[in-house]
C-alpha cells in the first residue's frame, strides 16, 4: 500500500537555521499521526511542508505516491485546520465552509448543501448565516474543521487545533476528532506540543527535537520505552538515572528511565520481593494533586519523583523511606 | 491634586466629559454649526437686479444648479474626481501591497519616506513645479521630442475634450497633477488595510485550492476594500473641492471649487456658492451608502 505521506531525507533551512533536518518518515493511509515536540522543534514546519506552504531545501515529499516537491498548496489534495482557524471574516460561516467548493466551481445549490452537511457533521447545524466573529473559539474550531473536511482531502493537517481552547472543551474535541477520523477514514496529521493530547489521540507519534525525529512509534511504545533522555523527559515525566546509580541498585550500567508511577514506597511490615529493586532516600517534598500525590525523594544526591494514589500512605517531609520498583520497570536508553 | 484624582476615580464620567467636552464643542459649533449655516445660506437667493441676498426660504438657488453650464461644471468635476480616484487606486495597490507584504526594516522606512516626503513640501510649489514640467517648453515635451515621441504627444493633445495647446493647458495635465498630489492619500490607508490581512488567510485560501489570482479576488481585495474606500474618500473629495490645481494647470472651463470661489467672491452670490458646496457632500453621501451596501465595510 502506498503511504499517505512520505518524507525522504527532507531538510528545510531558514537562513542558517535548520528547521527540519534530514527527516525520513512514512505516514500510513488512514492513520492518526501526531507530531509532538517543543516549540521550534520543526514539527510545524513539517506540517507546512506537507501543505505546500514551504518547500524543502533538499529531499523529497510524496503524497499518496506522487512527488509533491515543488507543488503549490492549491494543487495538493490536502487541507489544513489552522492554529487560529484563519476563517475569512468577510464571509458567513456557510460561505467559509463552501469556499473550497466555490473555488472548484461547484454550483451554488450543491455547495451550499455540502456545506450544510459538513456543518451538521461538526454539530453546527443552522450556523451557516452567522459571521465568524459571532462564534466562540470552540465553534470557530469546528467551522475550520468543516471547511477543510468538506473538500474530502486525502490528508487532513491539524496545526495545534486545540491549543486555544479551555481544558473541558479540549477534552471533548479530542474525543470528537478521534471519532471523526475513525468515521471518515482520512489520514490525520496532527501537530501538538501537548504530550497528553498526542498519546491519547494518535495511532502513532513522532517526537521532534531540533529539527529531527528522535523517536516514532505507537503511544504506548513511546511512553513505555523512551529511547533517549529527551523523550523520557518530554513524554510524561520520568526519572532519569545515571549508569552508576542504575548499576549500584541492580540495574544495567546505562542511562535508564523509570516512570514515577512505577515507584512505590515501603511501609513498616512490607518486604522487598525477589523481582524488585530498592533504594533508600529522604522525602524532600510532597505535592498533593487531587487523585495523586507526587513525592520527591532524594536518594544520596539522585532526585527521584514518585506518584502515589492520594490516600495510600501517611508520609511526611524529611522522613527517610525505602522505595521499590519492579525490575522490568527500568528502561535502558540509547543515550543520555 | 489628590482631590481631583479622587473625583476622577470615583466618577470616571467626569474625566471623560472633561477630556471630550472641548473637542466635541469645537466639532459641534465650529464644524457642524458652520456647515448648517452654509446649508441655510443655500436656501436663500440672490436678487438679480439689486444684487442683494433675499433671506427667504426658496429652492430656486438649487434650481440654478440645473442650468446647463452649472451642470457641466458638476459633471466635469465628478468625472475628474472619479478618474483620479480610480487611477490612483490602480497605481497605489501594487505599491501598498508590496509595502504591506514584503517590505521589512529599511525598505519599509524607505517606503514611508518616499510616500510622505512629497507631503512635506508646499502644495503650491508642487503645483507650479508641475506647470513647468507640463509646459510646452517643459521637460516632458523636450524628453518626448528627444525620444522621437513628439508626434505621440501632439496626437494626444489634439484629442477632443482632454487635449489642449500643451499639457499644462489640458485636462490631461490637470489629471496628472491631481493624481500626483493625492496619490499618498490613497497609498497610506490602502497599505494599512493590507497590513491587517493576516498571512494565514492567504495560506488558508491557497490550502482550499485557490490560485493566487483567485485568492486576490476573493480574499485580499474584499479585505482591502475598506482601505480602498478610505483612500477614495480622500482622493475623491479632495479633487471635488480643489480650486487651485485646475486654475493653475488646465483650460479655462471651471471645476466646482473654482465656481464656488468666484461665486462667493466677485459675484457675491453666497447662496449659489453654498448650493454648489452641497453637491460634493451629497455625492460623497451617496457614494458611502453604495459602498456600504456593496459590503465594503463588512470586514471592519
Amino acid at each position: 500500500m502506498t503511504h499517505a505521506v512520505s518524507f525522504q531525507n527532507v531538510t528545510r533551512h531558514f537562513g542558517k537555521t535548520r528547521a527540519v533536518d534530514d527527516v525520513t518518515i512514512d505516514i500510513a493511509q488512514g492513520e492518526f499521526f501526531a507530531m509532538l515536540g517543543p516549540s521550534g522543534s520543526g514539527k510545524t514546519t513539517c506540517l507546512r511542508l506537507i501543505a505546500g506552504f514551504e518547500q524543502p531545501t533538499s529531499g523529497t515529499i510524496s503524497i499518496f505516491g506522487e512527488d509533491a516537491t515543488g507543488l503549490p498548496p492549491y494543487k495538493r489534495n490536502v487541507n489544513t485546520v489552522f492554529q487560529d482557524y484563519a476563517l475569512f471574516p468577510h464571509m458567513t460561516v456557510g460561505e467559509n465552509v463552501a469556499y473550497g467548493l466555490m473555488i472548484k466551481g461547484v454550483a451554488r445549490a450543491d455547495r451550499e448543501a455540502s456545506a450544510k452537511q459538513a456543518l451538521d457533521m461538526v454539530k453546527l447545524s443552522g450556523f451557516d448565516q452567522r459571521r465568524p466573529a459571532q462564534l466562540s473559539g470552540g465553534q470557530r474550531q469546528r467551522v475550520a474543521l468543516a471547511r477543510a473536511l468538506v473538500n474530502e482531502p486525502k490528508v487532513l493537517l491539524l496545526d495545534e487545533p486545540l491549543g486555544a481552547l479551555d481544558l473541558k472543551l479540549r477534552e471533548q474535541m479530542q474525543e470528537e476528532l478521534k471519532h471523526l477520523q475513525r468515521q471518515l477514514g482520512i489520514t490525520f496529521v496532527f501537530v501538538t506540543h501537548d504530550q497528553g493530547e498526542a498519546l491519547s489521540m494518535a495511532d502513532r507519534v513522532a517526537i521532534f527535537n531540533e529539527g529531527k525525529i528522535v523517536q516514532a512509534g505507537p503511544p504506548s511504545e513511546i511512553y513505555e520505552r523512551p529511547r533517549s533522555r529527551f523523550v523520557a523527559d518530554f513524554v510524561g515525566s520520568s526519572n532519569v538515572m545515571s549508569p552508576e546509580f542504575s548499576k549500584s541498585h541492580g540495574g544495567p550500567e546505562a542511562w535508564v528511565s523509570l516512570r514515577p508511577e512505577k515507584i512505590n514506597i515501603l511501609t513498616g511490615d512490607q518486604k522487598v520481593v525477589s523481582n524488585q529493586f530498592n533504594a533508600e532516600g529522604r522525602i524532600t517534598a510532597i505535592h498533593y494533586q487531587g487523585a495523586m500525590t507526587r513525592v520527591v525523594i532524594d536518594a544520596k544526591g539522585t532526585r527521584l519523583s514518585a506518584t502515589l494514589p492520594a490516600t495510600s500512605k501517611a508520609l511526611a517531609e524529611g522522613q527517610t523511606v525505602r522505595f521499590i520498583w519492579a525490575k522490568d520497570a527500568i528502561v535502558e536508553m540509547e543515550k543520555a | 491634586m489628590r482631590g481631583l484624582s479622587d473625583l476622577f476615580y470615583k466618577r470616571p464620567g467626569a474625566l471623560t466629559a472633561m477630556l471630550l467636552g472641548p473637542p466635541l464643542a469645537w466639532i459641534g459649533i465650529v464644524y457642524i454649526g458652520s456647515l448648517l449655516a452654509l446649508l441655510l445660506q443655500s436656501f436663500y437667493h440672490l436678487d438679480d437686479f439689486s444684487g442683494i441676498i433675499i433671506h427667504e426660504f426658496t429652492l430656486s438657488t438649487y434650481g440654478q444648479l440645473f442650468e446647463s453650464s452649472n451642470l457641466q461644471t458638476i459633471g466635469r468635476t465628478v468625472a475628474m474626481a472619479a478618474i483620479v480616484t480610480i487611477t490612483s487606486a490602480i497605481i497605489a495597490f501594487p505599491i501598498a501591497y508590496y509595502a504591506a507584504r514584503f517590505a521589512r526594516g529599511k525598505t519599509k522606512a524607505l517606503f514611508y519616506l518616499a510616500v510622505m516626503m512629497p507631503l512635506w513640501s508646499s502644495y503650491l510649489v508642487k503645483v507650479y513645479a508641475w506647470k513647468l514640467i507640463l509646459a510646452k517648453e517643459g521637460i516632458i515635451t523636450w524628453a518626448a521630442g528627444g525620444l522621437g515621441l513628439g508626434g505621440v504627444l501632439d496626437a494626444l493633445l489634439t484629442l477632443p475634450v482632454i487635449g489642449g495647446s500643451s499639457l499644462s493647458f489640458s485636462y490631461i495635465g490637470t489629471f496628472l497633477v491631481f493624481l500626483y498630489i493625492w496619490l499618498p492619500y490613497m497609498i497610506l490607508p490602502l497599505q494599512a488595510a493590507l497590513e491587517r490581512v493576516p498571512k494565514n488567510y492567504i495560506e488558508a485560501s491557497a490550502d482550499l485550492g485557490a490560485t493566487p489570482r483567485q485568492t486576490f479576488r476573493t480574499v485580499i481585495l474584499p479585505l482591502a476594500l475598506p482601505g480602498v474606500i478610505a483612500g477614495s474618500i480622500f482622493t475623491f473629495s479632495l479633487t471635488l473641492g480643489d480650486y487651485i490645481i485646475p486654475q493653475i494647470v488646465g483650460n479655462s472651463r471651471p471645476f466646482i471649487g473654482q465656481a464656488v470661489y468666484t461665486l462667493q467672491g466677485t459675484a457675491g452670490d453666497i447662496p449659489l456658492a453654498a448650493a454648489f458646496t452641497v453637491v460634493p457632500m451629497l455625492i460623497m453621501g451617496v457614494y458611502l451608502a453604495l459602498a456600504k451596501r456593496a459590503g465594503a465595510f463588512d470586514a471592519l
